[in-house]
């Protein structure tokens, strides 16, 4: 057809890989969920008003005073070497050690992401995530056009069996695995982590299959019970290019991330991040620095994991209490995250616009994959909320899946209750 | 002139409302630089504001539920306030898809068969049986829709009964009552009505053709994802017919200043009524928007002239 208009002169310029980027109903509904009305359940947003706020504003306000020529001049593109001897005060707690060079500061570790992308992966690469994986990787690896296949998990993460299965069976298919990529501690969305042994036996089929991990550990500071988990960057400085966040310790909004790499692929990181945005921003690395420099950052860190200890709380209680028979969820020990799965035959995308009516939001498992898998499942955030309104967000998504059951069940589509109805009840003993 | 656009609300449509309504307050200030004009939200405020300091007029552009059912309307009302747009009680019937249509085939406009059916009716007299009369009744394929609501939101073509439950989970998820409705096969055209001072006027007919047959939400809001004819490729006769088609629905609903209706044009060019919206949308791939652009009418001076026709009417 011709003739017509599309309302776009642009689009048969685009690239094939914009070829996805629709609008969607699930966007659409998230626009409902920034409402005070209801209850998000579906962000990852830190709970930064938690933050010293005024010694915050006082640090900007005193940067720009006394070192504006340098806070607002552009930097230099690895970053700034203050804050990266920083980083490595912050990477000693998950037992990494390096050096300044050995680090590259980002705009967030969404970049690094993208930069280890850029640098490693043809079209057609394959890249190794878990089963569910992060959204926002998941977008990069599609942005590069690379083949992502899922790799089973149990509730202690990325199974070595499984990672080993799918390494066979991609190179079996002639195709060239360059990446696994993992979020070891307290994942998103899984909300499991790994164990000693099960990092240690990932490293291990990596390192004699020769490829390289990807270790995403923006939460590995936020654990409930114990030291942070030892990063598996820390046993090995060769196999492993390590990304690192201040968006959960200290503020999202900074956007100031890192990568820890091999001193080849370092330098590669540092040449692609010039091309992209030339250098991070300095004001905001140099808040970060101030920031680590004069406050406790070690007590904070401890104010947000008491926060979020108590938030994860209160919504494994509520679940406990108020989830229909048949919902599983996983049950974190740091992060943000709870992996819920509804009972068989629901489809949580499905069911998403009862939920939104009903004020409260959570993401469908289905993003997390990039093959379909998950419909059963949905993620739920502890992070922003406060305890009340999560036990009130788990309160009416009791009320919207057991809705969504008795529709399921009328239409056969869930299986298990599909013959649930019960027999005849007998008439009121009157006797 | 003070001029209100409310936009948003909590609808599943509130993304695509504030993006109207952004974008019929910024053609208001274009035409008319000497109004202000002020986009808000709907809230528990509201009302004490509009208490404390009232517009001249308020141009309700809140999509889905509460903004076209008549709700904020009848609140509007109740407060005196003009308002652009049909009153309450006949958005109450417009938006209610099984009830428009009843009344415009009264009318005597054509409108496919449909059964409006709640959820409750399944489960009494079990999915089944009922699924399986819906099938004798109306046959395949056939559009499972919920029966208030827009932007395509939980609806579905269904081409076999297979595929009819998902379908029902899907419509009932976005409200209690689905309308199951004979889907027609034809050429999908939508027709904006605006009210002048010599009466209501139909817009030229906007032809859609999805690429991927199916005008859902990602085909309407993803620019280049459908191609739109305006006027519609249509001969003159039925072209002519599809125009007096949205004027009886407007009229027939009672609806006031403008409106748009959406239509199928069979083969044998007999326009089929689906459905009338009473805040259209206003977006940049909306369709009024492309019909007011098609009879060389300024989006802008055509939202003034309502606002004045509504404040005219005090």
């Amino acid at each position: 057809m011709s003739g017509g208009s599309r309302l776009d002169p642009w689009v048969d310029a685009y690239a094939a890989r914009a070829r996805g980027m629709t609008a969607s109903e699930i966007r659409a509904l998230f626009a409902v969920a920034s409402r005070p009305e209801v209850v998000s359940l579906a962000g990852g947003m830190p709970f930064v008003q938690a933050l010293p706020l005024d010694a915050l504003a006082e640090t900007a306000a005193r940067l720009v005073r006394e070192r504006g020529a340098e806070v607002l001049q552009y930097g230099s593109g690895q970053g700034d070497v203050t804050l990266r001897g920083q980083i490595l005060d912050v990477m000693a707690e998950v037992g990494i050690t390096a050096h300044p060079d050995d680090v590259i500061v980002t705009t967030g570790s969404q970049m690094a992401l993208d930069l280890v992308t850029r640098v490693f992966c043809d079209p057609g690469d394959v890249v190794l995530v878990e089963a569910p994986s992060y959204v926002g990787a998941l977008g990069v690896f599609r942005a590069y056009e690379c083949d992502i296949q899922h790799v089973a998990m149990d509730d202690e993460g990325l199974v070595p069996e499984a990672l080993d299965e799918a390494i066979t069976r991609v190179r079996a298919e002639g195709k060239r695995v360059k990446m696994i990529y993992t979020i070891p501690s307290f994942h998103n969305p899984a909300g499991v982590t790994q164990g000693p042994e099960r990092r240690r036996r990932i490293l291990e089929i990596a390192k004699r299959e020769g490829i390289l991990i990807l270790e995403d550990d923006p939460y590995g500071l936020l654990g409930f019970e114990g030291a942070p988990p030892r990063a598996i960057r820390a046993d090995d400085d060769q196999q492993v290019v390590y990304l690192g966040s201040f968006s959960k310790t200290i503020a999202s909004g900074l956007r100031v991330g890192w990568a820890v790499a091999p001193h080849g692929v370092r330098e590669k990181l540092v040449l692609a991040a010039e091309s992209a945005v030339l250098c991070p921003s300095n004001y905001a690395q140099l808040t970060v620095s101030e920031y680590l420099a004069t406050q406790p950052w070690r007590e904070q860190v401890k104010v947000f994991r008491e926060l979020y200890r108590e938030r994860r709380d209160a919504l494994l209680d509520s679940l406990e209490q108020l989830m229909p028979a048949g919902t599983t969820w996983t049950k974190p020990a740091g992060g943000f995250y709870s992996w819920v799965t509804l009972p068989e035959g629901l489809d949580a995308k499905a069911m998403l616009p009862r939920a939104i009516s009903a004020l409260v939001a959570y993401v469908p498992g289905t993003g997390f994959f990039v093959d379909g898998q998950g419909s059963q499942s949905l993620r739920l955030s502890y992070c922003y909320p406060d305890a009340d309104r999560i036990r009130e967000g788990v309160r009416r998504l009791s009320g919207v899946i057991e809705s969504e059951l008795e529709i399921a069940q009328t239409f056969g589509t869930g299986h298990v209750l599909r013959n649930a109805q019960g027999p005849a009840n007998p008439a009121p003993d009157l006797l | 002139m003070q001029v209100l656009v409310l936009a948003g609300g909590l609808s599943a449509e509130r993304d695509v409302s504030l993006r109207s309504g952004r974008r019929v307050a910024e053609a208001l200030r274009t035409a008319r630089p000497d109004w202000q004009v002020i986009e808000r939200d709907v809230d528990a405020t509201l009302l004490a504001e509009l208490a404390a300091d009232a517009p001249d007029c308020v141009v309700p552009l809140l999509h889905g539920s509460a903004g076209e059912d008549g709700a904020v309307r009848d609140v509007l009302e109740c407060l005196g306030l003009p308002y652009v747009g049909s009153r309450a009680a006949a958005s109450r019937l417009a938006f209610d898809k099984p009830v428009a249509k009843t009344l415009v085939r009264r009318a005597g406009l054509a409108t496919p068969e449909a059964v409006a059916l709640p959820h409750a009716t399944f489960r009494e007299l079990g999915a089944p049986g009922v699924m399986a009369a819906l099938e004798r009744g109306i046959g395949f394929p056939l559009v499972v829709k919920p029966a208030r609501g827009g932007s395509a939101l939980g609806v579905s073509i269904v081409r076999e009964a297979a595929e009819l439950p998902a379908a029902m989970v899907g419509a009932f998820a976005y409200g209690d009552v689905a309308m199951l409705e004979r889907f027609v096969d034809g050429t999908e055209v939508a027709v904006g009505v605006v009210e002048t001072p010599d009466g209501p006027v139909a817009l030229p007919a906007v032809e859609i053709a999805a690429d991927g047959g199916f005008y859902d939400y990602a085909a309407r809001y993803t620019a280049g994802t459908t191609e739109f004819h305006v006027p519609a490729r249509l001969d003159d006769a039925v072209a002519k017919a599809a125009a007096e088609a949205a004027l009886t629905a407007h009229e027939t609903l009672g609806l006031r200043d403008w409106s748009r209706s959406d239509l199928i044009i069979d083969a044998e060019g007999t326009p089929w009524f689906l459905e009338v919206n009473v805040a259209p949308g206003m977006t940049e791939t909306s369709l009024v928007p492309q019909a007011l652009a098609a009879a060389g009418i300024d989006m802008g001076a055509q939202m003034a002239a309502l606002v004045e026709r509504a404040v005219a009417r005090v």
